[in-house]
């Protein structure tokens, strides 16, 4: 899931560095809104756990493997705003620190999984849990089928760029889309199921900690989908 | 001790688990991204001369691969109370308004 420097070029690389920094911006002031002192430390112990949780490669097909993106789930747990901004936290520490992901495509690792996966997965959580009724018993799945469909969407978003920006060129994008979309619905498989099963175990242990769940005690930011 | 912070400490040391122990049993085949690269022809494009201190998580097995996932999850956590610390909306518990 973490472009390597080389993929896309410079100035698509560049132009998705700026959009996510505004994105940073617009996530902070979002965050803000709701983010109280006591949803500090859950915040920081979102980061830490898909960080970890990205470290797990599970084996998928023969020949490759797959990890939490993790982005459903914060998201979830803590807002969109404040999702935004775990995987913005953890795609830095891993390109910083391990060489995971590329340091010129790091704008394009946070869109895809902080803005497609974390925002985009939340919109579609939020119409998925409108349309079932919205119970707090329903949070878990409902969590699970957001988290399984996100993973493909990020997938997507790199097919977009790197048919706007790959450096390879004369391959064609439309395989490369239908590859990304293949192999990361069958990730996403992962994906849901650990998502369901952590965002079931904080449902149970404090469900008023939980920002997509209608047992949420905190007031949130403007809904993306009311 | 209050429950919230019993509550953190079991979190962070599930965390720590999945980081150092958990983390030695996985798959080392290529994930998504980089089998379709392969797949399809781009992955020589990948450019990995940047030096960072742990790259490639210490070598990826071992020892080594504990230290980095304590590692990253220290720095990650460290971070994110730093990030989330000055962004958050004020002394106010959940259900009050939140301060503008």
């Amino acid at each position: 899931m973490h472009i390597p420097d080389g993929f896309i070029n410079p100035a698509v690389s560049a132009v998705a560095a700026v959009t996510a920094a505004g994105g940073f911006g617009v996530a902070v002031r979002r965050a803000r809104i709701y983010l109280t002192e006591r949803l500090v430390p859950l915040a920081a112990l979102v980061a830490a756990f898909v960080f970890a949780g990205q470290m797990v490669n599970f084996p998928v097909l023969p020949g490759m493997s797959g990890h939490l993106l993790g982005a459903v789930l914060a998201a979830v747990l803590v807002g969109p705003a404040a999702g935004y901004l775990v995987l913005t936290i953890v795609v830095v520490v891993q390109a910083l620190v391990f060489a995971d992901g590329g340091l010129s495509a790091l704008g394009l690792n946070i869109i895809n999984m902080g803005l497609v996966g974390a925002v985009g997965g939340y919109v579609v959580y939020r119409v998925l849990m409108r349309t079932t009724g919205g119970s707090a018993a329903r949070v878990p799945l409902v969590a699970g089928i957001a988290a399984f469909l996100s993973v493909p969407m990020a997938a997507a978003a790199f097919a977009l760029e790197f048919a706007i920006g790959g450096t390879a060129k004369s391959l064609s994008v439309g395989a490369i889309l239908l590859a990304m979309l293949t192999t990361h619905t069958l990730i996403g498989i992962g994906e849901g199921v650990i998502t369901a099963l952590v965002v079931g175990a904080v449902m149970r242990a404090r469900p008023d900690l939980v920002y997509g769940s209608p047992t949420f005690a905190g007031r949130r930011s403007e809904e993306l989908v009311t | 001790m209050k429950r919230g912070v019993v509550a953190f400490i079991v979190a962070l040391g599930v965390i720590l688990v999945i980081a150092t122990v958990v983390s030695q049993f996985a798959s080392s085949e290529p994930d998504g991204l980089e089998f379709v690269a392969e797949q399809q022809g781009f992955a020589d494009a990948a450019d990995d001369s940047l030096e960072v201190p742990l790259a490639d998580y210490g070598g990826g097995e071992g020892r080594s691969l504990a230290v980095a996932g304590l590692v990253g999850v220290v720095v990650t956590l460290g971070l994110g109370f730093g990030v989330f610390w000055l962004v958050r909306a004020g002394k106010h518990d959940p259900g009050e308004p939140a301060g503008t």
